[in-house]
């Protein structure tokens, strides 16, 4: 108990007296999974100051006592060993690694992105039977989709919340790495095409707050940015109303518009969502010309199609037709048409599993970023 | 054949529109350059120095010269790299509310990049192989290193592809990707351009020099040691310069093949890390990290070894610890392998995964402590002189601990998860590579240049130098390191809260000190070759050192020991004066040396043709590279007139020139 | 630690500190120096496979190894490389017993056996490209091609090496120089026998069997 007072006091100490005058929004964050992650970088500074601060200390001692001036000092040219210190001065780092190790270890188990919450706030565990909110985000050149998959609606460059409920983002880029971070809600993760991540976090105080991309991703790096809203439930369902009513549709064609690289895109709502719109983004099958991941993999799986599909190339090619080129896409010299006598038993197939214990899993191996074993 | 085919075979993807001359900064730069350029040029002829330069420095296999060469050549890119740090740093300071500053992302993009590339494989990795390369034959006591010959070309190579860096300001342009050009951005469908191109050559063509050099030294060190010389009575830089080796040897291998595979995909349309046809560009981020961990040793450790050597020479006391600093190192190069994950911790790996390279990173700073303490106890109860060596050695101290602190948090997954790509991240490796290795760098340069010319550095301006690095760097990091506790990230062009400028602006005051820094060294050194009669230093000993590069004259002769000596104690040349050696007068013999040769300047520059045609797509320029440079190293197998001896009477009369000199000195 | 470190010379005797009899020689570095570069090589080596090793299973829902490797035609290629190791071990014998003409004799068999193995893998891959199954069809066959090709590419630049040796033993005899040279060739051309049977087992074999 004693020891939890003195970490919060220090704790509120630190943050408070260091940055006081500037929004560090990393030390004083809104959100439950935040304010933990702040805690640990807290907690960890601490412990490693015990022995920085000495450090820098005696360098400063030594170097002033021991100065060629000082004769008074003691001098032992040949004095090179000490075995009761050496030991000090390989335990001490030790026994502070020790107690930092286990503190990792424990609090990324905690921390681990992958791992649905189970508490709002320190104290107040989610009570049973919450229905989290699901967003699936999509890391676009150079803006973000969200889409609501429980209220069947999308938006860009805005997302909203209502505080103290628990929020599960399912996360993938269209095209290149980027990284989803709004630092007063969570830790970031990496936005990768064809795969998935997943974030489980809570916000806990209503408010605008900022979210961007962390991770460059090329020339709109810098805009590709979007307002968090934490909201109370009834402003969170009449936000959801208002976008309902307001229309707009995003099928097929419409993502395949808004894919385009842009940048400073303003903020758009969606009162529909094509279905399984993000299972497509994520398979990057939303043109229907193209073979989903999933597809292609529960294929590899079984051993590929074989040498008659060796020419069934164009439907695989994701990036190439999408260059960032001024010039036209490079072309691969031998796509010619289909093979005729390839089975094609997927076109137009869009999300659904082909084969289905190969999909038991949300995503088999690749598509899935786990390094499981 | 078109008029069109015809262009496109003879220059490929290079045309006119490749040269920036709408560029108003590129311009000027140009024009800065080529005004310089053409004052060293016609400097150098109106002295008639080329055929003295080319025959007794290019084409020199003497690791002293090589040394010397790689430490001009890592000064020369800082000022380029640090020319694209003042850039930045001037873009962030006034890119707010609305407007986007100066520079826009297609420059501003290649710049961040530029930077970091020159910055590490064109500036910290010379001037750490440029101290490797010098000191570590001397003190060893052996002749030169174990293949001359190679030795040369290393350095060559690493030059050719700072050349082709350098091509890239002027001819088309450099990456837009970072400094590791992860995939899928750095493949063909996102950077179409040649940037990318320019990074791979330019990498591929220095990383294969760096290897080299890493086989050369390492061979040195093994083979050439003084009689006596065991390993634990190896002076501490030639341990970290082993240890350092040894992780150039097993760590760049990894990143040509990485390189390699990127260019494949790039030039051939194979798909390693595509999203096309099965690709996995994670695969390509585990790699590079592969490589890029223990990079980060190479860069630290050699460094540490010149900290040691500094403390132990100015606290006028052996090294507290010996032992224990070795056994540290050697834990260092092996844990460095264990912890490359800690650059991607948000890639979405299982926590258990995470925690393990998580642990493994903070258990390397148990050794680094170690190290720090060992430094400590020297300094305790020593006669501290505060030498310039001293003084960047004392900043280094109290700078790297803050930078290993910073590390050890980011080590923490879930702290990383809110720190990872931000402005921390870049203040805490700033604050490693700028307080550990450029002071060291600085401490080995200040330390060994009276060795290498025979007149010591001028004092006030070195001072002055250290003091605006020191504050300088405080200065340009701290508001980093707090714009990253405001969830700011790196590599942003523009920014629209306004609440951030005050700390960019502070930042780039840092900056600007540390610009004070670099004119006030170039200064310290314009100075003292002005004052170098009045510096001048006969003894070849002026720091009272501990180790055999300080038993032999400043600067060395051309075979370094007249007599080879023998070693009984790990300060084998304390040992010596300590006990009273003489130094031999008579009795000299010839001395087996290696002869000098252009085979390495050709090799390189063929090799920078081969790369420039593969950049650019002119592909009958990259065959005939290749080709020649297959040829001309076949043709310099053949050549067996290698080596010759130095007639006993030249030893003579070096030897009894430094006699009169040491006789005049008393 | 530096104390037991010492070795048999004597700690005293002052008069000792130089080899006033110019006697002491570093030895040579070439053979360790090489051995390093092999090293590295085999990172490079490690890299590719461990490519493979991700990639192997991603055939783009094209052709997988089944329906690719022709195992006898591997087979034959694999015995050639082996054979050329042996009748290099032999021409290693004969220049032991300092015989230039039957050392000469078996480098050529050598070479020979090596081209054999260069041009079996070059009509492997150009039936591969032929079916439609190159490199860029998938990311199983571009770590595949790059894997087999860089293998392919050290024993090319191997016989390169080879008929240069050939042409100074021819001209400089069985000289210390040259049988350093032949002794490095030597580890290299085994170097790359080993790396062979990695790519046989695990890319052949087991991609065969699987």
């Amino acid at each position: 108990m004693f020891v939890r007072v003195l970490q919060k006091s220090l704790v509120l100490l630190l943050t408070s007296a260091t940055l006081a005058g500037c929004n560090a929004v990393v030390l004083h964050p809104a959100g439950d999974v935040a304010l933990q992650q702040r805690n640990l970088v807290v907690v960890s500074t601490l412990m490693m100051l015990l022995i920085i601060l000495p450090v820098m200390a005696l360098t400063l001692i030594f170097a002033w006592r021991y100065r060629h001036s000082n004769t008074k000092a003691v001098y032992k040219p040949d004095w090179h060993h000490s075995t009761q210190l050496e030991l000090v001065i390989w335990s001490a780092p030790l026994l502070i690694i020790i107690a930092l190790g286990a503190l990792t270890w424990v609090g990324t188990h905690m921390l681990d992105p992958y791992r649905p919450i189970d508490r709002l706030e320190a104290g107040r565990a989610v009570p049973k039977g919450t229905k989290p909110l699901n967003v699936q985000v999509v890391a676009l050149d150079w803006k973000w989709l969200f889409i609501y998959p429980d209220y069947g609606i999308a938006t860009v460059n805005e997302l909203a919340a209502p505080i103290d409920v628990p929020i599960n983002f399912k996360i993938t880029s269209s095209t290149v790495m980027n990284s989803f971070f709004v630092p007063a809600l969570a830790g970031q993760i990496y936005a990768m095409p064809a795969m998935e991540t997943q974030l489980h976090a809570v916000i806990n105080r209503t408010g605008e707050y900022e979210g961007f991309s962390a991770n460059y991703s090329g020339a709109g790096f810098s805009d590709m940015r979007f307002a968090f809203h934490g909201m109370s439930a009834a402003d969170f369902e009449r936000w959801v109303a208002a976008i309902k009513a307001g229309g707009g549709t995003l099928e097929r064609e419409d993502y395949l518009k808004l894919d385009r690289p842009s940048v400073r895109d303003p903020v758009q709502h969606y009162a529909s969502v094509a279905a399984n719109l993000y299972d497509a983004i994520l398979n990057l099958c939303v043109d229907k010309t193209k073979m989903c991941v999933h597809d292609m993999m529960a294929i590899d799986a079984r051993g590929g199609l074989g040498l008659a599909a060796a020419y069934n190339i164009s439907r695989l090619s994701y990036d190439l037709p999408r260059t960032r080129s001024d010039a036209p896409a490079p072309r691969r010299e031998y796509v010619t048409a289909l093979c005729a006598a390839d089975p094609d038993p997927i076109a137009g197939s869009t999300s659904r599993p082909l084969v289905s214990s190969a999909l038991a899993s949300p995503l088999p191996n690749g598509a899935s970023v786990r390094f499981a074993p | 054949m078109t008029h069109h085919d015809l262009m496109r075979f003879l220059f490929g993807r290079l045309s006119l529109d490749a040269i920036p001359y709408q560029e108003p900064i590129l311009v000027w730069t140009f024009v800065g350059v080529a005004i310089v350029g053409a004052a060293v040029f016609g400097y150098i002829t109106y002295k008639r120095a080329w055929i003295y330069l080319y025959k007794e420095w290019f084409c020199s296999i003497d690791h002293k010269k090589i040394g010397v060469m790689y430490l001009v050549l890592g000064l020369v890119m800082l000022l380029r790299g640090f020319s694209d740090a003042i850039l930045m740093r001037i873009q962030q300071a006034i890119a707010f509310g609305g407007s986007t500053g100066y520079l826009e992302p297609h420059h501003y993009d290649q710049i961040f990049t530029a930077h970091g590339v020159i910055m590490i494989f064109f500036v910290a990795m010379p001037l750490i192989t440029g101290l490797m390369n010098y000191v570590v034959p001397l003190q060893i006591g052996a002749r030169d290193v174990a293949f001359p010959f190679l030795n040369n070309f290393s350095f060559w190579m690493t030059t050719a592809g700072a050349m082709l860096v350098m091509a890239s300001l002027f001819i088309g342009e450099f990456a837009r990707t970072g400094w590791l050009a992860y995939p899928p951005l750095s493949g063909i469908a996102y950077s179409p351009d040649v940037g990318v191109d320019y990074y791979i050559w330019s990498l591929q063509i220095a990383g294969i020099g760096t290897l080299l050099s890493g086989v050369n030294i390492l061979a040195t060190i093994i083979k050439m040691r003084a009689p006596g010389m065991t390993l634990m009575r190896m002076p501490i830089f030639t341990w970290t310069a082993l240890c350092t080796n040894v992780l150039i040897v097993a760590a760049f291998p990894v990143l040509t093949a990485v390189l390699v595979l990127l260019s494949l995909d790039r030039y051939a349309g194979m798909d390693f890390f595509s999203n096309d046809f099965g690709g996995n560009a994670m695969m390509y981020v585990n790699l590079i990290w592969i490589w890029g961990h223990p990079e980060v040793y190479i860069l630290i450790l050699p460094v540490f070894g010149v900290f040691s050597e500094v403390v132990s020479t100015f606290s006028g006391k052996r090294l507290f610890g010996y032992a224990s600093m070795v056994y540290a190192t050697i834990v260092i190069t092996i844990l460095s392998y264990l912890v490359w994950l800690h650059h991607f911790f948000t890639m979405g790996s299982g926590a258990s995964v995470n925690s393990f390279f998580g642990i493994t990173t903070m258990i390397i700073s148990i050794p680094t402590g170690a190290k720090m303490f060992n430094w400590l106890f020297t300094m305790y109860h020593g006669r501290i002189r505060f030498e310039l060596p001293m003084l960047w050695t004392m900043g280094f101290m109290i700078t790297f601990v803050v930078g290993g602190m910073t590390g050890v948090l980011l080590a923490v997954p879930p702290a990383d998860f809110v720190l990872h790509n931000s402005l921390f991240l870049v203040a805490h490796f700033h604050n490693v590579i700028i307080g550990g290795v450029v002071f060291g760098a600085f401490a080995g340069i200040t330390y060994w240049f009276p060795k290498a010319t025979g007149f010591q550095l001028d004092p006030f301006w070195g001072k002055l130098s250290f003091w605006f690095w020191f504050s300088g760097f405080w200065f340009a990091f701290t508001p980093l390191y707090v714009l990253g506790l405001m969830g700011v990230t790196r590599r942003m062009g523009h920014f629209d809260d306004p609440s951030l400028q005050i700390w960019f602006r502070i930042a780039a005051f840092g900056a600007l000190l540390i610009f004070l820094g670099i004119i006030s060294f170039i200064v310290q050194l314009v100075v003292s070759i002005r004052n170098r009669e009045a510096l001048r230093d006969l003894t070849g000993d002026p720091w009272n050192g501990r180790t055999l590069e300080w038993s032999t004259s400043s600067p060395p002769p051309e075979y370094n020991f007249a007599f080879t000596p023998h070693v009984f104690d790990q300060d084998a040349w304390w040992d010596m004066k300590t006990r009273g050696s003489e130094r031999p007068t008579t009795g000299f013999k010839p001395i087996h040396m290696p002869k000098s040769t252009s085979a390495g300047l050709v090799l390189a520059v063929l090799s920078a043709i081969c790369g420039f045609g593969l950049i650019w797509h002119i592909w009958w320029m990259a065959i005939v590279g290749f080709v020649s440079v297959i040829a001309t190293a076949i043709f310099h197998t053949f050549n067996t007139d290698r080596d010759f001896h130095i007639p006993a009477e030249e030893v003579v009369r070096v030897e009894d020139q430094r006699s009169r000199l040491l006789a005049h000195q008393v | 630690m530096s104390s037991s470190a010492s070795n048999a010379m004597s700690n005293t005797e002052p008069s000792g500190f130089y080899d006033l009899s110019g006697s002491h020689h570093p030895e040579n570095g070439t053979m360790l120096g090489f051995w390093l570069y092999l090293m590295s090589d085999c990172l490079v080596f490690a890299v590719l496979f461990a490519m493979y090793g991700v990639l192997g299973g991603s055939y783009a829902a094209g052709p997988g190894p089944k329906e690719l490797f022709e195992l006898p035609v591997v087979a034959v290629n694999t015995s050639m490389l082996l054979l050329s190791s042996i009748t290099y071990g032999f021409a290693m014998l004969e220049m032991a017993r300092n015989r230039k003409a039957a050392t000469l004799i078996w480098l050529a068999i050598t070479g020979l056996f090596g081209a054999a193995f260069v041009g079996l893998e070059l009509n492997e891959f150009v039936h591969l490209i032929d079916e439609g199954a190159g490199p860029q069809r998938s990311a199983f066959l571009s770590a595949f091609f790059t894997l087999v090709g860089t293998h392919g590419l050290h024993v090319s630049f191997g016989i390169v090496w080879l008929i240069t040796l050939m042409v100074q033993v021819s001209r400089n005899g069985l000289t210390p120089i040259m049988q350093r040279r032949l002794s490095c060739l030597s580890l290299f051309w085994h170097f790359l026998d080993v790396v062979w049977i990695g790519v046989f087992t695990f890319v052949y074999l087991v991609g065969v069997l699987r």
